[in-house]
């Protein structure tokens, strides 16, 4: 039922989502058809090529779509992210359905059939509009019917991407820990993908050649046809024109906290200026400094550290100054960009343990922890694992051993993970309202290993140019948020799954 | 335009259906013709001429050529040497679209377009000619009272809905649509039961008369090479080994003939 009730209040965010999704589908699944379909049948006119052709489509159809997406953010550089990856995606994993059921579809003609076609002087175009294609439609037809269902399912991992669609809600659901907005996503993917199957399923039992409603299937093809054409003409002049006009784009990384900044950099231009926002959330990785080199967005918020070492290649160091005179320098020259005023925070890495085991063995710092480690096993994110200030000068500097070697986990998950004593010690972000919601303490950094993570906007030097009222309005933000005011904004947004933008308008009413 | 030619064409070609006068013309001519595939001769060396209005059955066990012949002749097979000449002319300096549109052709299994009703069946060559509707609803009519289908009944039944011989009378119809001169048959007949089998033979052998079409006709049931022929040709391993008047074949010397008449005594 909880479900039911935020399905209600979030209609127009669900809706929105919903149609996102259902376009990425369309033009992808279309696109596929319009491509896959004359290559079907191309290659029952070549059947050398049918093998090779073939193979390549079953390649393509193992690749885990995450990898897909990996791989095509380098390739396509400033369009790595957002609808373009997911689209070209899906695309490719369509191809092969489509192919191949074109393909037999067509080969599977009666040959006394097409022998009669030939032998009565049809040419081969003839023989294939009005003979094989026919006969061959409903096999087709179930062709881009498996197609549209596989993609329907994995646009959802598209949002991984910042593609947007369903899988937004699953994703920020599992980083929040939050089933109903999990299941937010994924049931109306779910029925979206039930009612595709239906729909297709139908139309290709109509189209079967013994169906009897032979009068009305030209009608139906062209109609099918002409939809399916105008679908895909349409998503691509909307995602063409998804940028543009007197506005800024403000992006979000993939987590609550970046999420509540860009609402806060979001409703902070809104209210001090006449430019208009549009966000761009939920990217991953270092997705944001891509496309903000690239134009794609115009501001999100960074944090020092993370721009210090993961992007500038910096040895870590820990003088907060020092770090934040070192980025703004270096992104003016190296991109472009302009660091404005920290907002006041340090995000920084959280050691944590369980609030037993701290007060059970009287830990606070992580020296003391160090002791107890032989005994422990650790689970971290694919981020602290990776980076030069992360996994190994950590263990090295506290001279930690654990039991066996660290999981590595979803950042998201990993406290779940050390609330469920599936794991006894991780690295979060100081910041993260879980710590509270879940009982976890986190031990101070007793040997400074860390380097600084203050959270400031960086905005493109040309947008600045452009509207310099942004520049003086974000700047009123330097030294608002404390340490203790994220950490409850986090909670009011991670455990009391309150509206970011509600949470957020109170805040800055304050 | 098309339509125009298309018609007088067709015009043309009906007072040309023979009359029986006159010394016999070949319509179709074998010279020397070889097909090859991997080194394996489907046929070799046939010589020989179908003449106008007749009917030749071409008789042979199974894998003897004789489909192989039929297919040579409306060039859905080509020959490795030699040539097969229709009207005069080489298939392959015929375009072989107008060629196959100039010949009827109906197959064992029918191939009739399970998509297509009765009608569209039958219209199929009359509308790749580009006739006119009328001209070619006109025209299924006739061929279904011909065949001996109420066109009320039948005209808009799709294969499915038919019997086998009810369909095998719509794969006749639809060989003669466009009014060839020539038609080819293959074991058109052969998958029907014995009484409607020879209910049909009794009908397409009036029909033959009436109509005047060159045929070219293969089975390997010789009761119908009888029913049927003007001339029998026996295949054998890819070769024409006999090729005679019904009544010469009864009595010839031959040990696979023999066999073949052995067969029914």
């Amino acid at each position: 039922m909880k479900l039911i009730d935020f399905l209600v209040q979030n209609r127009s965010e669900v809706l929105q989502l919903t149609f996102e999704h259902l376009l990425l589908v369309l033009i992808a699944t279309g696109s596929a058809s319009l491509i896959g379909i004359p290559v079907g049948i191309i290659l029952t006119r070549r059947t050398s090529l049918a093998k090779p052709v073939l193979a390549v489509a079953n390649v393509l159809q193992t690749i885990p779509s995450l990898a897909l997406f990996g791989f095509l953010i380098p390739v396509l550089g400033p369009y790595g992210i957002g609808r373009v990856p997911a689209i070209i995606a899906l695309f490719l994993y369509s191809l092969l359905p489509i192919i191949r059921n074109t393909f037999t579809g067509v080969n599977g003609v009666d040959p006394a059939v097409r022998e009669a076609a030939r032998g009565m002087g049809m040419t081969d175009w003839q023989m294939l509009t009005q003979v094989e294609l026919p006969l061959a439609l409903n096999v087709i037809v179930a062709g881009v019917r498996v197609a549209t269902v596989i993609s329907v399912g994995t646009a959802t991992i598209a949002a991984a991407i910042g593609a947007g669609g369903l899988g937004t809600y699953i994703f920020r659901g599992l980083r929040t820990v939050d089933r109903t907005l999990i299941l937010a996503g994924a049931v109306p993917a779910a029925a979206m993908a039930l009612l595709a199957d239906l729909a297709l399923g139908s139309l290709e039992r109509l189209l079967s050649p013994g169906s009897g409603a032979s009068v009305n299937r030209r009608k139906w093809v062209f109609g099918v046809g002409a939809l399916l054409i105008i679908a895909v003409l349409v998503g691509f002049f909307n995602v063409g024109i998804s940028k543009g006009g007197d506005r800024v784009v403000v992006g979000s990384k993939d987590f609550t906290e970046s999420r509540i900044l860009s609402e806060i950099v979001a409703q902070t231009i809104e209210n001090g200026t006449d430019v208009r926002v549009q966000q761009a959330t939920e990217l991953s990785g270092d997705l944001c400094h891509r496309e903000i080199v690239a134009g794609q967005i115009d501001i999100y918020v960074e944090y020092t550290g993370t721009a210090f070492t993961a992007i500038l290649k910096h040895p870590p160091i820990s003088d907060p100054r020092a770090v934040y005179d070192q980025v703004k320098s270096d992104y003016e020259s190296l991109y472009k960009l302009e660091w404005l005023q920290p907002i006041g925070f340090n995000n920084t890495f959280a050691i944590l343990v369980r609030g037993e085991d701290a007060r059970r063995l009287g830990l606070k710092t992580i020296s003391d922890a160090a002791r107890y480690a032989m005994n422990w096993r650790a689970g971290f994110g694919q981020d602290f694992m990776s980076r030069k200030d992360g996994y190994p000068g950590f263990v090295q500097m506290y001279g930690l051993r654990f039991a066996e070697p660290p999981r590595e986990m979803d950042l998201s998950l990993s406290y779940q993970a050390l609330a469920n004593k599936q794991v006894d010690l991780i690295a979060g972000n100081s910041t993260d309202g879980l710590i509270e919601k879940l009982g976890l303490v986190q031990l101070e950094d007793d040997r400074h290993y860390f380097p600084p993570y203050e959270a400031a906007p960086i905005i493109r030097r040309d947008t600045l140019d452009r509207y310099p009222q942004i520049g003086n309005a974000l700047n009123r933000l330097a030294g608002r948020i404390t340490n203790e005011e994220m950490r409850k904004l986090n909670f009011a947004v991670d455990a009391e799954k309150r509206d970011v933008r509600v949470v957020v308008r109170e805040f800055l009413a304050q | 335009m098309l339509e125009v030619n298309s018609v007088s064409q067709s015009q043309q070609s009906e007072p040309r259906i023979g009359s029986g006068d006159g010394p016999a013309e070949a319509v179709i001519q074998f010279r020397n013709v070889n097909l090859q595939v991997n080194q394996k001769y489907l046929v070799e060396d046939l010589v020989f001429e179908v003449l106008r209005g007749e009917t030749l059955v071409l008789l042979g066990r199974s894998g003897s050529g004789k489909t192989t012949t039929l297919k040579l002749i409306n060039r859905l097979l080509e020959p490795t040497s030699g040539d097969v000449c229709v009207e005069g002319t080489s298939t392959r300096s015929w375009n072989q679209i107008e060629l196959r549109r100039h010949i009827g052709y109906v197959i064992q299994d029918t191939g009739l377009f399970p998509h297509f009703n009765v009608e569209r069946n039958i219209a199929v060559v009359p509308r790749l000619k580009g006739w006119q509707e009328n001209r070619t609803r006109e025209r299924v009519r006739e061929l279904l009272e011909l065949v001996g289908l109420d066109p009320g009944m039948f005209a808009n039944r799709y294969p499915r809905e038919l019997s086998g011989g009810q369909r095998q009378r719509v794969g006749v119809a639809r060989a003669l649509a466009a009014d060839p001169p020539i038609v080819l048959m293959d074991e058109p007949f052969g998958a029907l039961d014995p009484l409607t089998r020879a209910e049909l033979q009794r009908e397409f052998a009036m029909l033959t008369k009436r109509l005047n079409k060159t045929i070219v006709f293969v089975t390997h049931d010789i009761r119908e090479a009888y029913t049927l022929a003007s001339r029998i040709g026996l295949f054998k391993d890819g070769h024409l080994i006999e090729l005679d008047t019904p009544d010469r074949f009864a009595s010839s010397n031959d040990p696979e003939a023999q066999a073949f008449n052995k067969s029914i005594e």
